[in-house]
């Protein structure tokens, strides 16, 4: 769902600076590709603020336990919403950067796969949890940080990002869990983004821009 | 600069939350010291940042420059409560748009770190954040990023330091404030 289809935040003005706030950058990683740099957001201290306060406010009260932030820009808003309800925060990391004993999921790309590990013994059997990154797209990843967590008994309460698409299909894909989402991507042309069977392309949508482009862009990268 | 020598009482949990895991990422003798069992202490998270909250709010420091990737665990909260902007230096190829970047050393070869271009303005009084320092290269490159655009680092702020590798004394004069020292 989001932010601002709900009776509290619809038209606050929050949400209009956070989105404004959001760079678009095109054509990267790839050609095709409409990116949402939130790094632009960051460096608005209000804007900023107000992501955080806005899922603050929405979570405070849900008695969660743990925040789960996916490597790496999903840990540049976990943690200050963890601190600020009170909730450990959990670092989903690529392979191999976790220190100690890990559990790993692997998610399909479009050409092989990528795999998100979580520390075993961080989250501990009927724990609430909220998974948080920066943008969903295909939903692949948040689906594999989802399992991560129910692996070891958690309770997913929902999956929380600034930028999302409009995509009944991931709505529904993510494991049942629901999504809940800030703002809109901008800056997209008005097609649906492809996704293969739900497969993860990339971190960001691939976008059919029309006969003018040739064929489908494939790619294999994974933007994080 | 350490708050552990100043003995504030919140940094024995601090601390203590500390994981030490032998032979990581290599064998022969690297201790690596975890973070994330910090994190997962609401309390000992809390009172990390806010030692360093404490020390920076009122001194005007405009942006909080984190080093990817446990720097960003640390700095953007901190800029959130000083009211500075948080800026990610970054591997190369993850940001998406025009960056500076700037090359250091590793025990065997070199890597690279990245800023946006805009990001940072002249005159913009800077702190750097990472975890950890060790030999000082990453938060060297850093600070460079930062002074080749005309921020002025006021400090570097770190969870731990390894001073048994002398990372301080490479960081051109700047100060360093750390919380605890690992030996």
């Amino acid at each position: 769902m989001f932010a601002g289809d709900q009776n509290g935040l619809r038209g606050d003005p929050r949400l209009k600076e956070i989105s404004e706030a959001i760079r678009v950058v095109p054509h990267f990683p790839k050609p095709g590709i409409m990116f949402q740099d939130i790094t632009t957001l960051l460096l608005d201290h209000k804007a900023f603020k107000d992501t955080v306060d806005i899922f603050v406010d929405r979570y405070r009260d849900m008695g969660i336990s743990v925040v789960a932030g996916v490597e790496a820009r999903g840990f540049m808003f976990g943690p200050s919403i963890a601190l600020a309800i009170g909730a450990k925060f959990v670092p989903l990391r690529k392979p191999r950067k976790l220190p100690g004993e890990v559990i790993s999921e692997a998610y399909v790309l479009e050409y092989g796969t990528d795999c998100l590990e979580m520390h075993v013994g961080a989250v501990q059997l009927g724990e609430r949890a909220l998974v948080i990154d920066d943008l969903v797209a295909t939903g692949g990843t948040l689906s594999a940080a989802i399992r991560l967590l129910e692996r070891v008994g958690a309770q997913v309460v929902e999956c929380a990002c600034v930028v999302g698409l409009r995509d009944v299909k991931v709505q529904h894909g993510l494991n049942g869990k629901p999504l809940y989402i800030l703002v809109e991507p901008r800056g997209q042309i008005n097609c649906p983004a492809p996704s293969v069977n739900g497969v993860e392309t990339c971190r960001h949508d691939d976008l059919i821009l029309g006969a003018n482009f040739g064929s489908p862009v494939n790619t294999t990268s994974k933007s994080d | 600069m350490s708050a552990y020598r100043d003995k504030d009482p919140r940094i024995h949990g601090i601390q203590s939350r500390i994981r030490v895991v032998p032979n990581f990422p290599k064998s022969a003798g690297i201790m690596f010291q975890d973070i994330t069992t910090l994190l997962l202490d609401p309390k000992a998270f809390k009172d990390t940042v806010d030692l360093f909250v404490e020390r920076y709010r009122g001194k005007n420091i405009s942006v909080v420059a984190g080093i990817e990737a446990r720097g960003f665990i640390f700095g953007p909260a901190i800029a959130l409560e000083i009211g500075a902007k948080f800026v990610p230096l970054r591997k190369p190829k993850k940001l998406p748009g025009k960056v500076i970047s700037e090359e250091y050393e590793l025990e065997y070869g070199r890597d690279c770190l990245e800023m946006h271009l805009g990001a940072v303005e002249p005159g913009d009084r800077a702190l750097v954040v990472d975890d950890l320092i060790a030999t000082g290269g990453t938060l060297c490159a850093a600070m460079k990023l930062l002074e080749r655009v005309g921020a002025d680092v006021v400090e570097c702020a770190c969870v731990i330091e390894l001073p048994d590798l002398k990372g301080r004394e490479q960081l051109n004069g700047k100060p360093l404030y750390v919380l605890v020292e690992s030996h």
